[in-house]
């Protein structure tokens, strides 16, 4: 039996991971699959809670997170597709179309 | 009601309810459609409304002499603990003598306006506005409480600025419309004290709720600063504000001579007959509350007074007719207000309405002679008039009887109210009574001198106009102007003979119909050898103010210019208006000005409120200038700002 704490510790890896990516990396697709991979530790730990208290719920959550990644992630993608076409830039920080 | 068994009908009444509403349904759809489909005929509406409401006036005169008398609420608008608010009507011989007097005088004067106003622009617009004002009136003398009485005292007042500045392009007459209304205001500022005052002491606005209740406050003293004031004097002197506005009393009289700017039949109706005696109406209607107090009676008396007087001097100084009429009418609401103030009611209400029906025909008369010279510039100068019997016969006869009438000659309506006044003021008890005796026969004289003053300048001597007209000769009004005119003339000898005096064996049954509501005035014991003595010298006051204008503006015209010239002080006093204007326009209107122009103007104005808007932009943009360098529209600077917030957020909720 794995303890609870290395479920904690991998997700909290794989949220700074993410974290990071999404601080630092430009390129907008890699933002994209950053904010993919914080969304993916915070399953884990869902899912990992819901084990270890024998309880359902966070199951229930998980599924929800689930459909609403794949719905994130088509939504962003296409969204960053469109930018690509009508920009032709697809770094983050050549785009401030909306500086003050 | 003291001690007068009246039935009481209490349901709804279809035949009240329609008397105000025929009037106000003809004037919204006359208003609403009369531009575009009443254009030639826009008269139809009002003036069948208006007959149809005087034929259920009539038929409501006949209830209530029958011993009937109707209230009920129509409509419940508010009930907020003890204050109620809403519309009722309450037809008992008081307001049913005023509804027959509205109805059949607006009727008559719709139908000469159809003459009168004949090709004028806003003919449409005319009727809409006189209808309007008929259905203000009589929601106003058939109102049961006195917030619907405010109701129609306002909309009436409305009307009236709406009429007087009916020519708009005209300054003189737009300014003429708001000097009504702002004068009104003052008046009417008191008045809504008054009702408050009413509601505060007495916990009710109704009538028949208000009366039992007034001797609560009979011997009240309340403080006002350093003062005890007798409560019932305070209210009636705060209702009495209103009166003085709306019946032009002094010193809120100067609206009413400017107010002739409007068209002639509208002075004839609003101006002369109906919504002037308002004050008077209300002061009748209220009489108990007034009753209490000595001084307030005595305030009554001398305000009534002060007015006949003065616009009795001041009229025969005027060269414009309607002016002259509107000073006659100022005179003539001071006699109804003299008679309210010793105590005889009804015989106040009795010269009421024969003086609507002399005074509405004496204007009509003037509005005759002003159509017939209205090619002139100023058609209403009497200077240029003359020698028009010759041209306009009907116009003379019925000026003629409206003027007798007013110069209280016997037979005519005039005389029997006027007289009655004499009298009761003679035999008053109030200690006031034999001064406003004295004045009151005095101006009597001075009324026969100034009426007939215009009488035999418009219609004696040769005709001087000629130039003024561009050698035209002017012409007999249309049927539609004279046939009011001479029925209108039937009211002016004929209405008085409904209370002819028991000393010259009438029944005085006027008086006595309305006595059953407004009480009987406290006389000392009547002599009628003193009576007759008193009638005479009235008789003989009419006579002499006759037979002077005879003489000075007849046989003599050389003594006018002479008079004028040799008390040249005392005449310029009274042209002037015993300077009325122009103290108003020291006192209120040039400081009101140096206010607005320069407090207002240039400290609030400019400095306060310009700063105020001004910097509140400014301090927007100088903040907007330090937050723009945080909006680099950069999508990582922002993940990095949300990271902090979540930091901080964290370490907030740890170290609390």
């Amino acid at each position: 039996m794995i303890p609870f704490e290395y479920y904690v510790l991998l997700t909290l890896l794989l949220f700074c991971i993410g974290l990071i990516g999404v601080l630092f990396r430009r390129n907008l697709i890699i933002l994209l699959v950053s904010f993919e991979i914080m969304m993916n530790a915070l399953m884990i730990l869902f899912a990992s809670i819901s084990h270890y208290t024998k309880d359902v719920q966070g199951y229930i959550i998980v599924f929800f997170l689930i459909a609403l990644a794949a719905a994130e992630a088509g939504v962003g993608l296409t969204l960053v597709v469109l930018l690509y076409r009508k920009l032709r830039k697809v770094y983050a920080d050549e785009i401030n179309y909306f500086r003050g | 009601m003291e001690g007068v068994s009246f039935e009481v009908v209490r349901s709804f009444n279809l035949s009240v309810f329609l008397v105000p509403f025929l009037p106000l349904l003809a004037s919204v759809i006359t208003l609403i459609f009369g531009k575009r489909y009443l254009r030639e005929k826009p008269y139809i509406l009002p003036v069948s409304a208006l007959l149809l409401s005087f034929l259920i006036s009539l038929k409501l005169l006949v209830d209530v002499l029958s011993g009937k008398i109707y209230e009920f609420d129509l409509y419940q608008w508010m009930v907020v603990g003890s204050l109620k608010v809403g519309l009722g009507f309450l037809v008992d011989p008081l307001s049913v003598m005023m509804l027959c007097m509205v109805t059949s005088l607006s009727f008559l004067i719709h139908v000469y306006s159809i003459g009168y106003m004949k090709g004028d622009p806003g003919y449409y617009r005319f009727f809409s506005y006189i209808s309007l004002f008929t259905f203000f009136m009589l929601i106003l003398v058939l109102s049961n409480n006195l917030i619907q009485l405010y109701l129609g005292w306002e909309g009436v007042g409305l009307c009236s600025y709406l009429l007087i500045g009916f020519w708009y392009e005209k300054k003189s007459a737009s300014d003429a419309a708001k000097k009504a209304f702002i004068i009104n205001r003052i008046g009417d500022f008191g008045f809504a004290l008054g009702i408050f005052a009413v509601f505060y002491y007495l916990g009710t606005l109704y009538y028949h709720e208000i009366f039992p209740r007034l001797p609560q406050i009979a011997q009240t003293y309340i403080n006002i600063g350093s003062y005890e004031v007798h409560l019932p004097f305070l209210i009636s002197f705060l209702l009495f504000c209103g009166a003085m506005g709306k019946s032009a009393q002094v010193p809120l009289h100067t609206w009413l001579p400017d107010a002739m700017e409007g068209p002639t039949p509208v002075s004839a109706l609003i101006h002369a007959a109906t919504m002037v005696t308002a004050g008077v109406f209300m002061v009748s209607r209220l009489h108990p509350l007034f009753e209490l107090s000595p001084h307030a009676m005595a305030m009554v008396a001398l305000v009534g007074l002060i007015t006949c007087f003065m616009a009795a001097t001041i009229a025969p100084t005027q060269f414009d007719i309607k002016r002259v009429v509107a000073y006659s009418t100022l005179s003539q609401l001071g006699y109804m207000f003299m008679a309210c103030g010793v105590g005889a009611f009804a015989v106040g209400m009795f010269h009421l309405f024969t003086h609507a029906y002399f005074k509405a025909l004496l204007f009509l008369g003037a509005g005759s002679i002003i159509h017939a010279l209205h090619h002139a510039s100023d058609p209403n100068d009497i200077r240029i008039m003359g020698g028009l019997k010759r041209f306009m016969p009907i116009t003379f006869w019925t000026f003629l009887i409206a003027s007798l009438s007013i110069a209280g000659i016997p037979g005519f309506a005039g005389f029997f109210s006027k007289d009655e006044i004499l009298v009761y003021a003679y035999f008053s008890q109030y200690p006031w009574g034999k001064l406003v005796w004295f004045v009151g026969l005095l101006v009597a004289g001075m009324t026969a001198f100034y009426t007939f003053r215009i009488f035999f300048k418009a219609f004696f001597g040769e005709f001087k106009g000629v130039e003024a007209l561009h050698g035209h000769y002017p012409h007999e009004s249309p049927k539609v102007m004279t046939i009011p005119l001479i029925i209108i003339s039937f009211g002016a000898i004929f209405s008085g003979w409904l209370g002819i005096p028991e000393a010259l064996g009438g029944g005085a049954h006027f008086q006595r119909f309305l006595e059953q509501v407004l009480g009987h005035p406290k006389l000392l014991p009547v002599d009628h050898a003193v009576e007759y003595l008193l009638m005479v010298l009235s008789i003989v006051a009419g006579l002499m103010g006759i037979g002077i204008a005879y003489l000075v503006y007849v046989k003599k015209p050389a003594l006018e210019v002479f008079f004028s010239y040799k008390f040249k002080v005392i005449y310029n006093f009274l042209y002037r208006k015993w300077y009325f204007d122009e103290l108003y326009h020291r006192v209120f209107v040039v400081p009101t000005l140096w206010l607005a122009r320069t407090v207002v103007n240039l400290v609030l104005d400019s400095f306060v409120i310009d700063h105020t808007v001004n910097g509140s932009a400014k301090t927007t943009a100088f903040s907007a200038s330090l937050f723009r360098k945080l909006h680099s529209g950069i999508v990582n600077y922002y993940n990095w700002f949300i990271l902090l917030g979540v930091v901080i957020y964290l370490i907030y909720i740890f170290i609390r």
